[in-house]
């Protein structure tokens, strides 16, 4: 390839890049919330919601995320042919319109908002869980609320300690959104196989490659930053 | 006025019955040590006076308010949720292993409580949070973080930071068991200190000697059941139960 060639495939592809922030950004901004949702919901005393959260958990990280990305993009389609539904779910059904962009953008965005939540969840578990019972007593006996214990004693605590987890999760998360080209959604692997077929060569592949590796080193950057700055106690 | 008053307080784990009808009572001012061997249920029986364990029977008062009655058929009648805070607020816990909140400095430690429970502004919690460092003599240490910290001072910053709330009644659960001996010392001092300004204590511990030196009563107990109490000098001088000499005999040897 020509270096204007080059020059104009890494044009194409930073314009790409575009969608694969949006769904990197969008997908943090939902499962994290709801990953501390779901682990608070694992952690229930009342045991059948525990055990329901739990299954959740395990279909969504005993499964790939690439099937089921395909299986949601594809369950409204099927749904909505599907002739014995109750009318109010049809009604909801008909309501979407499974043509354009933004329902593939939908799609996949619930995907990946479900599985990464299921691993959030267990970050977030395993950070609550590892806080020793005597900050939750001590903070008892000095007369705190079961609030103001969760938010001021005990979530500080546990958000230093999930950081590091955290932050492999998110960097999985930068390569991860490239299974989005299953479905056809128009992100910057999508992309680079088809400048590949065009040229005819691989560069475009390494110049996507270099794209990803930067994004994860910022994030890698960051998350270093951040983990820094919570070391200011142990 | 007594401060304190339990009466027939019981208490189990399963089938384990850890506090079989204790009573006892506290008066203003004065300092108990509670002894006996391990298990024997001390610490369940101040985790249920400061409402970290449920308690399954008798009657507790704090102060005058009351915080659980016998029921009829039994169990602990529980006062309702305001009483229970109020009464919480009465007392005070230092508990064996510091439990500091180690993402806050030492000064916010002690402040921080009487900013979001008393509503105290920042500026008042954080003079009375200085002054009371002064007296644990852990002016130096306001901005420190616990993990900076001796065990020692650990545990007097725990101290301070239950003092911060002006407790009526102190309670200890062995606040030197987590300590190297030499760091004891400056622990036993600080209560002492404390004894001398007439604060109502209630201290479990296995320094016999402390005890006997600071306390002006003394229960020991055995299998959940308070087995003697009294005097200092009734319990370590001259006491009548076999179990008591028993047990105070492994401490000489
Ligand atoms: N949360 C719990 N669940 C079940 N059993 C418990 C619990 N806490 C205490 N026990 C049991 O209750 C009994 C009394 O325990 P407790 O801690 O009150 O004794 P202690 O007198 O404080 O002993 P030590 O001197 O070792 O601190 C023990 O048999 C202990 O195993
Ligand atoms: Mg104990």
């Amino acid at each position: 390839m020509s270096g204007k060639e080059i020059l104009d495939v890494t044009l194409i592809l930073l314009e790409y890049l575009v969608p694969t922030l949006k769904l990197f950004f969008f997908t943090l901004l939902f499962s994290i919330p709801l990953g501390m949702v779901v682990a608070l919901l694992k952690m229930c005393k009342f045991k059948p919601v525990s055990w329901l959260t739990n299954i959740y958990i395990l279909i969504m990280r005993g499964t790939p995320l690439m099937l089921q990305i395909i299986a949601i993009y594809y369950a409204i389609p099927y749904l909505k042919i599907s002739e014995n539904l109750p009318v109010f779910l049809k009604n909801i059904l008909d309501g979407i319109d499974i043509q354009g962009d933004a329902f593939m953008f939908r799609a996949v965005l619930t995907a990946f908002v479900l599985n990464y939540a299921a691993y959030f969840a267990e970050i977030f578990r395993g950070g609550i869980e590892s806080i020793p019972k005597g900050q939750y007593e001590a903070s008892e006996a000095l007369g705190f609320t079961k609030i103001q214990t969760f938010f001021h004693i005990i979530l500080p605590q546990v958000i230093k300690r999930i950081v590091p987890a955290s932050s492999n999760e998110v960097v999985i998360l930068v390569k991860d959104t490239s299974l989005a080209n299953i479905v056809a959604y128009a992100e910057i692997t999508l992309k680079a196989k088809q400048q590949m077929q065009i040229y005819s060569s691989l560069t475009p592949l390494f110049i996507a490659g270099a794209f990803y590796f930067v994004i994860s080193m910022v994030m890698t950057v960051v998350f270093t930053f951040i983990e820094k700055k919570l070391n200011y106690y142990r | 006025m007594s401060m304190l008053e339990v009466r027939n307080l019981s208490k189990s784990f399963g089938s384990n019955k850890v506090l079989k009808d204790i009573s006892f009572e506290v008066e203003k001012g004065q300092v108990v040590a509670v002894i006996g061997p391990s298990g024997s249920g001390k610490s369940t029986m101040l985790r249920c006076i400061n409402q970290l364990e449920k308690a399954d029977g008798g009657t507790v008062n704090v102060c005058g308010m009351s915080m659980f009655t016998a029921g009829e058929n039994g169990g602990a009648v529980y006062a309702p949720a305001k009483t229970l805070r109020e009464i919480r607020l009465k007392v005070g816990l230092v508990f064996q292993n510091f439990n500091l909140f180690p993402h806050f400095n030492v000064l916010r430690n002690i402040t921080e409580a009487p900013v979001r429970v008393l509503k105290m502004n920042r500026k008042d919690a954080e003079e009375k949070g200085m002054e009371l460092l002064k007296k644990m003599g852990l002016s130096d240490k306001a901005k420190s973080y616990p993990f900076e910290l001796s065990g020692g001072q650990q545990q007097r910053v725990s101290i301070a930071r239950a003092l911060a709330l002006s407790p009526e009644i102190l309670f200890f659960d062995e606040p030197t068991s987590a300590l190297d001996p030499e760091l004891t010392g400056e622990i036993l001092k600080v209560i002492k200190e404390l004894a001398e300004e007439k604060m109502t204590m209630v201290i479990v511990t296995h320094e016999m000697a402390f005890a006997r030196d600071v306390a002006n009563h003394v229960i020991f107990m055995d299998g959940g059941v308070i087995i003697e109490e009294g005097t200092p000098d009734e319990v370590f001088g001259n006491t009548s139960n076999e179990r008591t000499k028993q047990f105070l005999q492994r401490f000489l040897e």
